[in-house]
């Protein structure tokens, strides 16, 4: 049992060494620099710039947050401070089955719903034509794939404040909603961000449901309608030539390295906030 | 009396022993009272501007408060005692209809403040709180700075102006006896300060919002004994100014303090009145028995 | 009207509306799905294979996919419960609770739980190209077995945090060994391990990312460990890319049966859940 424990610790090193070490024959061949500040991405000429993949998933993972922040929020609020317990119940199974949804099923809804919506009703009046296949539905996608994380922990969060602190303001005259927007959300503060990163985290890693719908061509998006190429789905759409092709295989592999680094910090970060918090209030 | 009297030496050696250590303690509070209090015993129960009439509330199907018909006099301090769980915490959380979030209640009857009932539907709650300042056992500081804790209430109010903010800060803060503490760290968070003081700014906090009553539920079981001792003198000099409601847990606060006593007993109330009845003339045997200790 | 009552009406609007949200997008998920999926719903779909030509039209359903699914769900499933039983005993029963392993442990835990499949999916890719590995069942299991080790123990652990400590002191009292005291808090947490499970399998059918270039892709099903094997995700996915309009309606179809499971999974998680614990909200 100790050997297992102890090999499941080191797994974590092993994929970050692996990772690393397969992505090293492209650091010999371009600077790192140069790789992720690039946007020539000409793998049959050796070209490998990595930006519009960093660029198109933080875009998308930008208007996800943008979107779905403001909606776990207030449905977050909603859950704690004003709704019935039956109604409690209902919105939970609700979100139970969002989060329950596989990812290529959200792809397919994608496909299905959000891109042709945004094709044919809202991109008319923005450009002159899209495809629908854009960083928006990327973004909308991803937003609603995270909202049952992010409401779950605010709920979470939420219900752990005394209620002495909201009998204190409301006894002072304050009305409910000005109670939730002085006392629960500043008291919260920390716990919210630590949800935020946490959820981004989730959000960067995301495969399958980005890549049906946004598009797939990798330069680096200047607006909403514009079509990306986030760095998972070019792992994923890429995997068949990699071997056929010099340091194609490396080159992906620095993508999944870079993935793994930043979700390790994005999860650390996230509880090094959470430490903050019980240290303060203990 | 009689049969007693011919009784076991023991019991009358301890039915003599209680009568004495009453009167003794009683004694001593009524010279205590006569420094504070210009009254004497009974006075009229003219000034009220709380009057609750057949309240019943009921959370969930539990029949928490029945019948309840009191009086809570002006610029006096009440203590409402009795054992835990008799409902007190419930009164004082209908004065201020702290409960109507509270899943599952329902309430019949009426409160009176300044004579209009509470209960109706045309009040507005806020303007009601506005009146009762709310004490909580656990001292609360909402997660601000000291300066915006005592503000907050004002400004939830719609009193914006930073000068008269300032100066209700500081009055209410002297008030309390906390300005010269804290006078050169308004800013700082009030988490920092100790409990003791912590309680005292949630005080001037309810003040801040020039309130008629003071809801203090149990407002020192959380605190050491000299901040204990702190509040309570606060409440004898702030009884001037405001009628104070103390849930009190503990015999001996309402003994230092009380000039009105209300008996709870299981949602009832058994007894009210003015102390010194209460205390040395209990017509009740319930009170009588809470009184010697035979519950609590 | 003064502006605080205002604001508290357009609060609480706002707070319904985005409550409702959440609903209306789990109602158009599913409708818009069954719309499209349900008139191409038939027998033959779940009890064939692909056909020649399937993806041009021809006829045979996604049995391999549902069955490619099945064994790698199942093979993992049972790989990582053997992996992640012993270590939450090991973290609850043997370790103290404030001993540096058990807190590095969890912290490697959550680092685990937290990286996305594709990295799960290239990183066993690059295990299975040095051992010689192609494509094949056994690369899938792999895949999935590392996917779901840190969903099993840390819902495990979870449970077993919460486990009185006089629990274990009154076993330890009795004179029961290490060993003994195992099944007593295996008895306790049985339920905890059942939605573990539950959690875990519904992760592991969903998930295409991690078995794209592991398990591959095939029209048969595997018959042995070392070759290549079809998932449901996957299935969904080469269909929905194909040109033709009716081999695209199969596939919303296959991403219905997709649904269906993880529902039913989800449900009976959900069910077990409230009957065993006392206060759910």
């Amino acid at each position: 049992m100790f050997t297992i424990t102890v090999a499941s610790i080191l797994l974590v090193v092993f994929i970050g060494l692996g990772l690393y070490l397969k992505s090293v024959p492209i650091f010999e061949h371009t600077s790192f620099w140069h790789l992720i500040t690039s946007s020539e991405w000409k793998p049959g000429s050796g070209e490998f710039g990595f930006l519009p993949f960093i660029a198109g998933t933080l875009w998308i993972t930008a208007i996800a947050v943008l979107l779905s922040l403001p909606v776990a929020l207030l449905s977050a609020l909603f859950l704690t401070e004003y709704s019935k317990t039956y109604v409690k119940k209902w919105v939970f199974t609700a979100l139970d089955i969002l989060a329950g949804i596989p990812s290529v099923v959200y792809g397919v809804w994608g496909t299905l719903f959000i891109v042709p919506w945004i094709s044919e009703k809202l991109a008319p009046h923005f450009v002159e034509y899209s495809t629908g296949y854009t960083v928006l539905a990327g973004g909308i996608v991803l937003g609603v794939m995270i909202l049952p994380l992010l409401i779950s922990l605010f709920v979470e969060i939420f219900s752990a404040v005394p209620q002495e602190y909201r009998d204190a303001a409301l006894s002072l005259g304050a009305t409910k909603w000005q109670t939730s927007k002085y006392v629960v959300l500043r008291k919260t503060f920390p716990g919210i961000l630590a949800a935020i990163i946490l959820a981004v985290s989730r959000a960067f890693g995301e495969t399958i449901a980005v890549l049906m719908v946004c598009g797939n061509i990798p330069l680096i998006p200047h607006s909403l309608f514009d079509s990306c190429y986030p760095l998972p789905a070019l792992i994923a759409n890429n995997y068949g030539e990699m071997l056929s092709v010099p340091m194609y295989e490396s080159a992906l592999m620095l993508a999944a390295f870079l993935l793994f680094i930043v979700v390790f910090i994005f999860n650390a970060s996230s509880r090094a906030v959470i430490y903050q918090i019980e240290r303060r209030y203990k | 009396m009689g049969t007693l009297q011919f009784g076991n030496p023991a019991q009358r050696l301890g039915s003599l022993g209680s009568l004495f250590f009453n009167n003794f303690l009683f004694h001593r509070k009524s010279q205590e009272n006569s420094h504070t209090q210009q009254h004497k015993v009974s006075y009229k129960l003219k000034n009220s501007n709380l009057s609750v009439r057949n309240l019943n509330v009921h959370i969930q199907k539990n029949h928490i408060l029945k019948n309840v018909n009191i009086e809570i006099p002006d610029k006096k301090i009440t203590c409402i005692i009795g054992p835990s769980g008799c409902g007190k915490s419930t009164l004082l959380k209908t004065f201020n209809r702290l409960i109507d979030d509270t899943e599952g209640v329902s309430y019949d009857g009426s409160i009176l403040v300044d004579g209009a009932d509470i209960f109706d539907n045309k009040t507005e709650i806020t303007e009601i709180r506005k009146k009762m300042g709310l004490l909580s056992q656990r001292p609360c500081p909402l997660p601000m700075s000291i300066y915006d804790n005592i503000a907050f209430g004002c400004k939830m109010h719609g009193e914006h102006r930073r000068k008269k903010l300032n100066q209700i800060v500081e009055d209410q803060l002297k008030a309390v006896g906390l300005w010269t503490e804290v006078k050169s760290r308004l800013n700082t968070p009030a988490s920092r300060l100790s409990i003791g003081q912590q309680q005292r700014l949630c005080l001037a906090r309810g003040l801040a919002v020039e309130p008629e009553f003071i809801l203090a539920d149990e407002a020192t079981s959380a605190l050491d004994p000299i901040s204990s001792k702190h509040i309570e003198e606060l409440f004898v000099e702030l009884k001037e100014d405001y009628a104070i409601i103390l849930v009190t847990h503990t015999l001996r606060q309402a003994l230092r303090i009380a000039d009105h006593v209300i008996f709870m007993y299981l949602g009832e109330v058994i007894e009210s009145g003015p102390a010194d009845e209460v205390f040395n003339n209990p017509k009740q045997e319930l009170t009588r028995k809470y009184l010697e200790g035979a519950f609590s | 009207m003064k502006f605080k009552f205002i604001e508290e009406k357009v609060a609480k609007v706002l707070m319904i509306a985005s409550a409702i949200a959440v609903f209306a997008f789990v109602v158009n998920i599913i409708y818009t799905i069954l719309r499209r999926g349900l008139p191409a719903l038939n027998w033959d779909m779940i009890s064939k294979i692909p056909a020649g030509g399937y993806y041009n039209g021809g006829g045979g359903g996604i049995l391999n996919a549902i069955v490619g699914s099945l064994y790698i769900v199942l093979g993992s499933t049972i790989l990582g419960l053997l992996i992640s039983i012993p270590v939450v005993f090991y973290l609850n029963v043997y370790l103290s609770k404030d001993s540096r392993l058990a807190y590095t442990a969890r912290l490697a835990f959550d680092v685990l739980f937290g990286i996305p499949s594709i990295v799960y999916g290239a990183f066993a890719f690059t295990i299975m190209i040095y051992l010689g590995m192609h494509t094949s069942l056994g690369g899938g299991i792999l895949v999935i077995t590392l996917l779901i080790i840190p969903i099993l123990i840390r819902s495990m652990d979870e449970v077993a945090r919460q486990l009185p400590k006089d629990l274990l002191d009154a076993t330890y009292a009795l004179g029961a060994t290490k060993l003994e005291t195992i099944q007593v808090v295996l008895r306790q947490i049985a339920p905890g391990i059942a939605t573990a499970t539950l959690l875990s399998v519904g992760r592991a059918i969903g998930d295409a990312a991690g078995v794209m270039f592991t398990a591959g892709f095939t029209d048969s099903i595997p018959t042995s460990l070392s070759q290549p094997a079809a998932t449901l995700p996957l299935s969904v996915f080469f269909q929905l890319s194909s040109p033709n309009a009716d081999v695209q309606d199969r596939a919303y179809s296959a991403a219905l049966i997709l649904i269906f499971i993880v529902l039913v999974i989800s449900v009976t998680g959900r069910l077990i859940t409230n009957h065993f614990s006392k206060n759910k909200i």
